[in-house]
């Protein structure tokens, strides 16, 4: 993934900074339980939503299951239908042939709508590198890269800052980038949105490339769908003579029918609403109409890996809604950048290791950034056993195991930090197989407890004691009293 | 590498990561479909009202007429917008403009640009169909609804919609109604953003009023 | 009907009063409860740390210590979900991995035996008025393995509605998980305290002066806090308020504070 993302500290270290920092605690809680509470009335408005949740689970299941067919046969309809195709291994792979494809047009700047698959590939710096400039149109997007930021959720990326900040933002980075905001800008939004819309215009009349996602891909008619909000991806869909969409592989679904499921179960998930105020729908080039030129890049980026592992291969259902970032107690608190990748939250502790790998000590901690309460499996509108994937991380990091890495299969050893927890682990385990042994250590426990202290030394231990007691360790076990009671249960008492 | 081996190389590994599956050839019939075609029985009448409701609520205004009204209804939206000029699709019928004295029009023949039509106040098209439950009108660009840049540039869409006939009371009674092949834009409100502290705001870059005209039979004026 | 205690490791060494609670409610409604000494842990600690293998045998040793019992009750949501959810997973694992070694059949045989408290209380027993008093008031946090992996929706509340001289407070955010989440308080202890401290708030604002849950890992993570910082509330388990009566009532555990 990108270089934006390397060298950042493990996900408890950031997380610790997260924790302190007050503003960005108020934001995110004011933003997530909006959300997760407008969520739910938008969910209880269909009695079916257990069934739109299975098919989209069983079109994604289904398609996964047989990608290359679907794959080829999108590339046939997409072909047909007077747009290229491409396929790309990895980033590099895709920001080349994006970089080649607008050298090609002899532009030097290109608009974009809001994609998390090129924020993956890093595209905006490589093409920066290449001498072309990226404009982001989305507002959020907008301000995290006026800000020289990085987003911090899926569908808000710049949710982390308020509106005082915007503004300043706005005052201060957006000459650089053409229009000038207005001096007497107010911090309302209504204000920062139209001066967002008077920046960003001459960007949409001007622009003759631009570079998008997609929400789905259908099979069957090679159509490209993009669901949005405020009306620059429609800019940036309709107004350019090239257009270029890096869309990875698992977006596929097979037929045109199957948005039926997915354009009830997405909005409602992801934005809360019915459904969002513009969708755009497109099929190779149209004669007369929007773009003359139409490239797609089919991104694999670490997909097919993904794919291999039987366990895993759920995360590549994803749809991107964001449900589960809004309903998780773990991001309210550690925020979406101490996971160090554009997929932050749940969904980013399982599908950031499985597309980079577990090689550096961020993406090996993002697995244990949650307490497994399952709030996210619950949201899922195609029923992401996210708690079921974490755990099954948790032990490729801990164990190793067979997996595969680009494309090749292998076997990865243990890693190196859990040497302690396993020996631990495998010496409880011993313990716990043997009751005289178990009973032994209880009975140490309990005859040692006058000499417990409230805080302890130890990595681990003070973990636990920096802000908990420990709790007092009775006199008898239950095994014990449960020995020795009374036969006759009336005496039982406490 | 080179185009065609990233496209085998991705093939080889999307084959060799499903070495599990038992069988290749796929049979979309297996996909369980149980969820509803719609959510309630409604009559007509009732279709209609609620794509006005979930319109209205979206931020979108609705109007009710009938065909006769029509004309009054588009000229009465015009003025109270200030609308100077306008633009409008190639199959806009000709009546629906007949009372719009003293606002420029522009009739849409592929040639303006998206530099023009930035100088245009309005846009007045028809719709392919309507979705009650969900509050969406879809264009499919049928000659009433022209070029998708015409519905977009503006800061004023006019919306028409004949009801009964284009309502549908739900997504998988739209679906087999349009044409992929054709571009399509569903639009559900006016363009809008969440993107300030979770703050709704209607407008950033598409139109920023929305006016929908649904127009009833001849025989039933609202 | 033979019905036998998983009393739960934690609970064993650290809750001991639990145990005896439950054992005390399920005589007092007729159940002949036994307690098969050869049980330890199911596993749950070291499964969802992410070493699988290690918890192979405790799938075997749960199996074969609550062999011949009809139902396998625990005052633990989390350690019934471990056996429900997971045993049947780590079987299925170790089939596709080639070494079932009977795994299959240890979690074919506990998984649908093994039951929460309050599900054994409600759904077997049919009794939701258990004959307890105990005159506080309490607010409930239903902990997240008991609220979503089993289901066990209003049950915990239904139960404690009924007992005697019990004052219920619904707990603001009861839903949100309490920070705990095994070995995620230790490796992530900052957002841990963070989640813990929200949690406690909430149940401040209720003016309860106890904090009642079913499950005493989340309980004793809140209780460290609270203790800490000396602040005014106790957790309490709910086995512990509805073996409560007016004969015997409810005493708090040495050390940990007194109720009245």
């Amino acid at each position: 993934m990108s270089g934006t993302y390397l060298g950042l500290p493990a996900f408890p270290q950031a997380a610790r900074l997260s924790t302190r920092d007050e503003q960005l605690r108020a934001n995110l809680r004011h933003a997530t339980h909006t959300i997760r509470a407008k969520r739910a009335t938008a969910i209880a408005e269909l009695s079916d939503w257990p069934e739109l949740r299975a098919a989209g689970t069983a079109i994604k299941d289904h398609t996964l299951h047989h990608l290359d067919h679907y794959l080829e046969q999108l590339e046939t309809a997409v072909t047909a239908a007077g747009g290229t195709v491409h396929w790309a291994i990895d980033a590099d792979d895709a920001n080349r042939i994006v970089t080649d494809l607008i050298h090609a047009t002899g532009e030097t700047e290109v608009v974009k709508v809001k994609s998390m698959a090129t924020q993956e590939i890093g595209l905006n710096e490589a093409l920066a590198e290449a001498g072309i400039n990226a404009y982001e149109t989305d507002l959020a997007e907008l301000i995290v890269q006026l800000g020289n930021d990085r987003p911090s959720h899926i569908l808000v990326p710049a949710i982390h800052k308020n509106r005082t900040e915007i503004r300043d933002i706005f005052h201060t980075h957006m000459a650089a980038w053409g229009r000038p905001a207005p001096d007497d800008l107010t911090d309302e939004p209504r204000d920062l949105a139209e001066a967002a819309r008077l920046h960003l215009r001459e960007k949409f009349l001007r622009a003759k490339v631009a570079v998008s996602g997609a929400n789905f891909m259908i099979a069957e008619t090679g159509t490209m769908v993009v669901l949005e909000s405020e009306g620059n991806g429609r800019m940036c869909l309709t107004l350019p003579e090239t257009l270029i969409s890096v869309v990875g592989i698992e977006k596929t679904i097979p037929t045109w029918r199957d948005l039926e499921v997915f354009l009830q179960t997405l909005p409602r998930s992801s934005t809360a609403e019915r459904m969002n105020p513009y969708t755009t729908t497109w099929t190779g080039t149209t004669h007369g109409d929007g773009p003359r030129t139409f490239h797609l890049v089919l991104l694999d980026n670490g997909r097919t890996d993904t794919l291999a592992d039987t366990t895993g291969r759920q995360t590549l259902r994803c749809i991107r809604c964001s449900a589960c970032l809004n309903v998780c107690p773990v991001y309210e608190r550690a925020g979406g950048h101490a996971y160090g990748s554009p997929y932050p939250g749940p969904i980013g502790a399982i599908l950031t290791p499985q597309l980079r790998g577990t090689t550096t000590a961020l993406d090996a901690s993002l697995p244990y950034a949650s307490t497994l309460c399952g709030a996210c499996y619950d949201v899922c509108p195609v029923a992401i056993d996210i708690p079921e994937v974490l755990v099954h991380l948790r032990e490729r990091i801990a164990q190793g195991g067979p997996t595969t890495r680009h494309g090749t299969k292998a076997t990865i050893k243990p890693a190196k930090g859990h040497a302690t927890e396993r020996a631990a682990m495998r010496a409880a385990a011993w313990t716990l197989d043997h009751p005289a042994a178990w009973t032994a250590t209880q009975r140490l426990a309990t005859r040692t407890r006058a000499l417990h202290p409230r805080r302890v030394p130890g990595r681990t231990a003070s973990a636990w004691t920096a802000t908990r007691d420990l709790p007092t360790v009775p006199a008898r076990t239950f095994r014990d009293w449960w020995q020795h009671r009374e036969p006759d249960p009336k005496d039982s008492q406490q | 590498m080179t185009a065609n081996t990233s496209r085998d190389e991705v093939l080889r590994r999307v084959r060799q990561a499903l070495g599990d599956r038992p069988g290749s050839t796929p049979d979309p019939g297996t996909i369980p479909r149980t969820y509803l075609t719609t959510h309630a029985d409604r009559t007509p009448e009732q279709s209609a009202d609620l794509l006005a409701d979930n319109l209205a609520d979206y931020r979108a205004h609705v109007h009710r007429t009938h065909a006769a009204g029509l004309p009054a209804t588009i000229a009465h939206l015009l003025a109270d917008h200030g609308t100077r000029n306008a633009v409008v699709p190639p199959g806009v019928p000709a009546d629906w403009l007949s009372a719009t004295a003293g606002v420029e029009i522009h009739h849409d023949h592929g040639e303006l640009t998206a530099r023009t039509l930035d100088t245009v106040d309005t846009v007045i098209t028809g719709c392919a169909l309507a979705i009650a439950e969900t509050g969406t009108i879809v264009l499919d660009t049928s000659p009433d609804q022209g070029r998708r840049i015409l519905t977009l540039v503006p800061d004023h869409h006019i919306c028409v919609v004949n009801t009964p006939d284009q309502v549908v009371d739900s997504l998988p009674q739209a679906l087999p109604r349009l044409t992929p092949a054709h571009p399509l834009t569903w639009i559900s409100g006016p363009s809008a953003t969440s993107d300030i502290e979770l703050d709704r705001v209607e407008g950033v870059h598409g139109p920023r009023t929305l006016d929908v005209i649904l127009v009833g039979p001849p025989s039933g004026p609202r | 009907m033979r019905v036998a205690l998983f009393v739960t490791c934690v609970n064993d060494l650290l809750y001991p009063d639990t145990g005896r609670a439950v054992v005390t409610l399920l005589e007092r409604l007729g159940v002949d409860v036994d307690f098969p000494t050869a049980q330890t842990c199911c596993g749950q600690p070291q499964f969802n740390t992410g070493y699988r293998h290690q918890t192979e045998p405790l799938v075997h040793r749960y199996a074969a210590a609550f062999d011949g019992y009809d139902y396998i009750v625990t005052p633990s949501g989390s350690c019934a979900a471990m056996v429900r959810e997971n045993y049947p997973r780590i079987a299925r694992r170790a089939t596709t991995e080639g070494r079932d070694n009977g795994l299959t059949r240890a979690a074919a045989t506990t998984a649908p035996r093994t039951y929460e408290l309050t599900e054994f209380l409600v759904d077997i027993l049919g009794v939701t008025d258990v004959g307890a008093y105990f005159p506080h008031t309490v607010t409930y946090h239903p902990s997240c393995h008991g609220l979503r992996t089993l289901g066990l929706r209003d049950r915990p509340r239904r139960l404690l509605q009924a007992v005697r001289g019990l004052e219920l407070r619904e707990l603001p955010g009861a839903e949100e998980c309490c920070g705990f989440g095994g070995t995620f308080a230790v490796k992530n202890p900052h957002v841990s305290t963070a989640m813990g401290h929200d949690k406690i708030h909430n149940a401040l604002t209720t003016g309860a002066p106890i904090l009642c849950g079913a499950d005493n890992s989340c309980l004793m993570h809140i209780d460290g806090l609270l203790r800490r910082h000396h602040t005014p509330l106790r957790t309490v388990h709910l086995a512990d308020i509805l073996a409560s009566t007016e004969e015997h009532p409810y005493t708090a555990p040495e050390k940990t504070g007194n109720l009245r």
